[in-house]
């Protein structure tokens, strides 16, 4: 399974962006090959308006099945997001994605 | 790192002056952001020095280049703004009026129109007249503040609470409920709201609850000019119990205010009944905060 | 309606809360026992001129703008339509493409330029019109629903119902939103006058200045009413002066004018200050439509 984190920097230690359109990178971790891929989110953050509904479809693009978060995705961007399956998990607020991936595993085990 | 974010919907009911209390009280612990970047008003009380300033663009904006245009009218006929302006034979266009969508340069057969980054306005990084630091931002005319120019206020003012070491961001918040308070509020430990007692002020107070409801976010309300309007301060009392928002204090409707505006000075350096206001009010603040 | 006859007044300010909606209901209401007008409230995003008056409405007009509509049929998912749309307002999610209402501008991009027709354009509500009439007042008020971000689309509407209604007085007063940005530029666009509200203090002062640099880089003509004079200094006066703009109309403080405002009440009938600096500002109207051509 792939899980996508909004991140302030791209590594595990970094924490978690509670931003979404407007998150530094979008991570995602590849469970099977156990990889962690960097998506640099800097064009989107540039957008004016409508940075959440850019990144509703680069998330779509990566094939991601949940999303770890801070906010959470705002109503355009949900309204793009329905149109995959995703799981989403908001409130993570000044932890480290590893920590948050951790907590995440806990909860859905 | 705790960030505090100020908003208040409706115009005029002391946001900025509550923002410059705080930030004078914390003055060694705080950096300032000010958000509220159409009608940035920080500055007058707390004299930035504007030592750091870098140009902000936002948005596109349409420019046709004369010597390449045939004036065959496709853009004035596609453009949905009036933005094309024909004089003498010659086209241009209003700034002014041109959203950056770009239909006019796609279908010029003649590639005589160019979409330019356009030139909104800047960004300082400065030292104010306190020695806080603080991040802000003006804008040129008909330009628009946006959820991207909060986002790159309030990332200055993180860095600057980064590398000096500071506890709190003040953040005053844009107005209205739109894309740029979303903004504001991204990333916020606590929201003010500062309302009055007006219709006017109740209606936008409950549109931002709704908001605040909607991202989980902690808030505190304090209501300024008590005296207006003595009934609405229950009624706003009773709501704010209802929807769960810490009542944070109760300012009166008082002459401090526009004198401390008048002097250039927060209110709580020029009137030492505000100050102690305004200090247990912010000491109230900070035990809500802290008690997560 | 003759348009050359038509004159236009707009009260702005450039920051909320100085007074604007005071001065246009208060203004409007006493000028409507002299003569026909017509009060326009633009601050489509909060609308409170209504709040004030006592109007008869006629039923509410829908109005709408317009927004592409997917038609998965015709669609070759070929992306031209996510490529050219500058405001993200469109997304392919797969097999799906996502209109965004809120974030559409209405430039018809995406639907003109798609090869295979498959994004017609079609009319969604974003708010509701309304007009009344009471004697010699008319009012109209654009009024966005709850929800919608894009306060343009809703007065460049009001302002054509204006334009084409023939039934309309020819002095007309716009209420325009507060600040320097596009919702204020269209509002003030088509006024021949300019009637900046401000208050007399550092904020006030900061404010008026940019609104005044905004109405000059349009060559607006404008007068500058101070509301709560004596709750300050006199540097907006003095600024004026300097810079060549002509104080019209100082409103003194009164406490009295806040309580009735928050309580949504005119208050030109029994503040007699108040009446006075309407009086002013009458004169000097009248005074500027009579060279006007």
């Amino acid at each position: 399974m792939k899980i996508a984190f909004t991140a302030t920097a791209p590594d595990w230690s970094a924490l978690i962006d509670p931003r979404f359109g407007r998150a530094a990178y979008l991570m995602v971790y590849d469970e099977e090959t156990d990889t962690l891929k960097t998506i640099d989110n800097n064009d989107i953050r540039q957008a004016e308006h409508g940075a959440g509904v850019a990144m509703a479809q680069k998330l779509f693009e990566t094939g991601a099945q949940v999303l770890i978060t801070g906010n959470g995705p705002g109503d355009s961007a949900m309204k793009a997001l329905n149109k995959m399956s995703l799981q989403i998990v908001t409130g993570m607020y000044d932890i480290s994605l590893q920590k948050a991936y951790q907590h995440y595993l806990e909860q859905n085990k | 790192m705790f960030e505090i974010v100020i908003i208040s919907g409706k115009g005029g009911t002391g946001k900025t002056t509550v923002a410059a209390s705080i930030a004078v009280l914390e003055k060694d612990n705080s950096v300032i952001a000010d958000c509220d970047v159409d009608a940035a008003n920080m500055h007058l009380l707390l004299k930035p020095d504007r030592s750091k300033k870098e140009k902000y663009f936002s948005g596109k904006t349409a420019v046709i280049h004369a010597n390449n245009c045939t004036a065959c009218g496709k853009c004035a006929e596609v453009c949905e703004f009036d933005a094309v302006l024909v004089k003498d034979g010659i086209y241009s266009i209003d700034p002014f009026f041109c959203e950056g969508c770009g239909y006019c340069a796609r279908v010029c057969p003649d590639n005589a129109i160019e979409m330019l980054d356009a030139d909104s306005g800047y960004l300082f990084e400065s030292v104010t007249r306190i020695g806080s630091p603080m991040a802000h931002a003006r804008l040129h005319p008909a330009a628009d503040n946006s959820g991207k120019l909060v986002a790159e206020v309030k990332n200055r003012a993180k860095r600057m609470a980064a590398e000096s070491a500071k506890e709190y961001i003040i953040v005053d918040g844009a107005p209205g409920i739109g894309c740029p308070v979303i903004s504001s509020l991204a990333g916020a430990s606590y929201v003010i709201l500062v309302t009055e007692p007006s219709t006017a002020a109740l209606h936008d107070l409950k549109r931002l609850v709704a908001l605040l409801q909607k991202f989980k976010l902690k808030a505190g309300c304090l209501i300024n000019k008590a005296e207006l309007h003595p009934e609405m301060v229950q009624q706003i009392i009773q709501y704010l119990e209802k929807e769960k928002i810490d009542l944070l204090g109760i300012l009166p409707f008082d002459q401090a205010f526009p004198d401390a505006i008048a002097a250039a000075k927060a209110v709580v350096e020029t009137n030492e009944h505000m100050k102690k206001l305004m200090a247990s009010i912010w000491e109230n603040t900070k035990s809500k905060l802290k008690a997560v | 309606m003759d348009k050359n006859r038509t004159y236009r007044i707009a009260v702005a300010s450039g920051k909320g809360g100085t007074g604007k909606t005071l001065v246009a209901t208060n203004l409007a209401d006493m000028w409507s026992v002299d003569r026909e007008l017509l009060l326009v409230d633009l601050d489509v995003e909060e609308p409170n001129d209504a709040l004030f008056l006592s109007v008869v409405p006629e039923p509410a007009q829908t109005q709408f703008k317009m927004i592409p509509e997917w038609n998965s049929d015709r669609c070759t998912l070929c992306d031209i339509c996510t490529e050219v749309c500058n405001f993200n307002a469109i997304a392919r999610m797969g097999e799906y493409i996502i209109v965004f209402e809120e974030l559409c501008h209405s430039c018809y991009a995406c639907s003109g330029l798609c090869p295979t027709d498959a994004l017609p354009m079609k009319p969604r509500r974003m708010g509701e019109l309304q007009i009344a009439k009471r004697e010699q007042f008319y009012f109209i008020e654009g009024r966005l629903d709850i929800g919608q971000e894009q306060a343009v689309p809703m007065i460049r509407k009001v302002i054509q119902t204006v334009d084409k209604r023939q039934d309309i007085p020819d002095l007309q007063l716009f209420d325009c939103p507060p600040g320097t940005s596009c919702p204020v530029v269209n509002a003030v666009h088509t006024a021949d006058l300019v009637i900046l509200v401000t208050e007399p203090t550092a904020f006030g002062l900061n404010d008026l200045q940019l609104a005044v640099e905004t109405m000059r880089s349009m060559n607006k003509e404008m007068g500058v009413v101070i509301n709560r004079d004596g709750i300050g200094d006199d540097a907006v006066q003095r600024w004026c002066d300097a810079s060549g703009i002509e104080v019209i109309a100082t409103i003194p403080y009164d406490s009295q004018l806040a309580y009735a405002y928050a309580k949504g009440k005119l208050s030109w009938k029994t503040n007699s200050r108040l009446r006075e600096a309407l009086e002013e500002i009458i004169a000097y109207v009248s005074e500027k439509m009579k060279t006007h051509v």
